[in-house]
């Protein structure tokens, strides 16, 4: 059976992973490689890093920790931030990185997720989504949560995956480090409208909030990031709680 | 020494590292007269069927992986390289293995994306793995169950996920990304 994955996201600014409430106040903990090697020997699915500070700076992604978190983990692992051109992705898959992901700059340009899947495989492409309640609607957002744009949330997802993205990474801003769970509802709406895998992010606190997504919605996997980086939940605990609710995860013990 | 065909098609990068992990030697090459000096080949990829096959042609690789006696080992599109047919692109394989490959019904999320059972009938490149263990999958397309089949999937329908035919095998998943048990599968592979 296939198994929901549980996503740990690291998100790296200068070379170190930070994670702030809202998209703010920015904290640092930790080393991307080392982070992302203990996620993975505690049993993580996949990894997602973001350069946050990528698309504000226009600065292109490094590579260089990008090959080293490649050499040093064997899991499947995500990279996106500052990526708008199809030799920016070409570089970062290269370095070794499973998929892309790409936020702002398919809004801008959404050819772009028809040119990258074209040459590495819609498998490659993450289509990551920021979405906001506005006026009773879900808009998209760009540039790390600051600009609305006049998509839909339900339409842009749909779009993005007629234009080849392999995956959507949908992010509810309005839930994203308040801790009180998934936005369930806008899940369950998107989950039913597109066909390839969603993962949930944006509002994970406690355990009990991992098993309402998988119970409550379709979504493929959940992401989160500072219960994860400050320890609030272990991932090994996580799964087995998961477990003992009847959603299949990958249960590893070493 | 092992010889990672790169047709300029898939990933190999990650396969790269996994061998670097298990301090094996390895190159990569397109080359038939470099690849010959290989005790072995992994042939990976994920891609687009026909674009690699028609890379496989202009590199004139065809008549020598058909020739080839030493372990070889398709991963992922590499594998359903190895069959007669796929869907994807209406492509002609090469042909090794006796089976076609076809995409998914659309009765679930495709592409088939994330940690799966793995139900094997023979050890060898399982040997030290327990049954069932998962691997990591994503492909869009399925190898129909054939009489080389070792191993088989569920996701929408039961598929082969895994072939061998004398020095020929072939996985679905990728061992390259599949943490323990699948750095233990290429170590099999390599110590065949």
């Amino acid at each position: 059976m296939l198994k929901k994955r549980i996503i740990p996201c690291l998100d790296v600014k200068a070379g170190r992973v930070v994670k702030g409430v809202h998209f703010e106040q920015l904290k640092d903990s930790g080393d991307p490689v080392e982070l992302g090697y203990q996620y993975a020997e505690q049993g993580a699915d996949e990894l997602v890093f973001l350069d946050i500070t990528a698309t504000q700076d226009n600065r292109k992604t490094q590579l260089e920790w990008v090959k080293k978190v490649a050499q040093k983990i064997h899991i499947p692992f995500t990279v996106g931030g500052g990526i708008s051109t199809l030799s920016d992705a070409a570089a970062i898959i290269e370095s070794g990185a499973d998929k892309i992901s790409i936020n702002s700059a398919a809004v801008k340009n959404p050819d772009l997720i028809t040119e990258i899947a074209k040459r590495f495989g819609s498998q490659c492409v993450v289509v990551a989504i920021d979405t906001q309640r506005v006026d009773k609607l879900n808009k998209v957002f760009i540039a790390g949560g600051k600009v609305e744009t006049s998509y839909l949330t339900e339409d842009w997802c749909k779009k993005v995956q007629d234009l080849g993205a392999g995956e959507i990474l949908l992010t509810s801003i309005d839930h994203d480090g308040v801790k009180k769970g998934f936005a369930i509802e806008l899940l369950t709406d998107v989950a039913k409208k597109v066909s390839i895998p969603v993962i949930a992010s944006g509002g994970a606190g406690v355990k009990e909030h991992f098993l309402e997504v998988f119970q409550k919605t379709n979504v493929s996997a959940a992401l989160a990031a500072s219960v994860f980086h400050y320890q609030t939940i272990s991932i090994p605990e996580l799964k087995l709680y998961l477990l003992q609710h009847s959603i299949p995860v990958r249960y590893v013990q070493f | 020494m092992i010889g990672i065909l790169d047709y300029g098609a898939g990933n190999i990068t990650s396969v790269a590292y996994m061998l670097q992990a298990l301090n094996v030697q390895f190159f990569i090459s397109h080359e038939k007269k470099v690849l010959e000096k290989a005790d072995k080949i992994i042939f990976p990829g994920v891609g687009n069927a026909s674009y690699a096959m028609q890379k496989i042609k202009e590199y004139d690789l065809t008549d020598f992986i058909l020739r080839y006696s030493k372990p070889f080992l398709g991963i992922c599109l590499g594998m359903q390289l190895l069959c007669e047919h796929t869907e994807e692109g209406n492509t002609l394989g090469l042909g090794i293995i006796p089976a076609k490959v076809k995409k998914f019904p659309p009765k679930g999320i495709i592409p088939h994306t994330g940690w799966n059972s793995v139900h094997y009938q023979e050890q060898i490149i399982f040997k030290g793995i327990p049954q069932d263990a998962d691997f990591y999958f994503v492909h869009s397309y399925y190898v129909e169950s054939n009489p080389y089949t070792i191993a088989t999937c569920m996701y929408i329908i039961p598929f082969c996920c895994a072939v061998q035919k004398d020095n020929f095998w072939g996985v679905q998943f990728h061992p390259e990304k599949s943490a323990e048990y699948g750095k233990k599968l290429l170590q099999n592979f390599v110590n065949l």
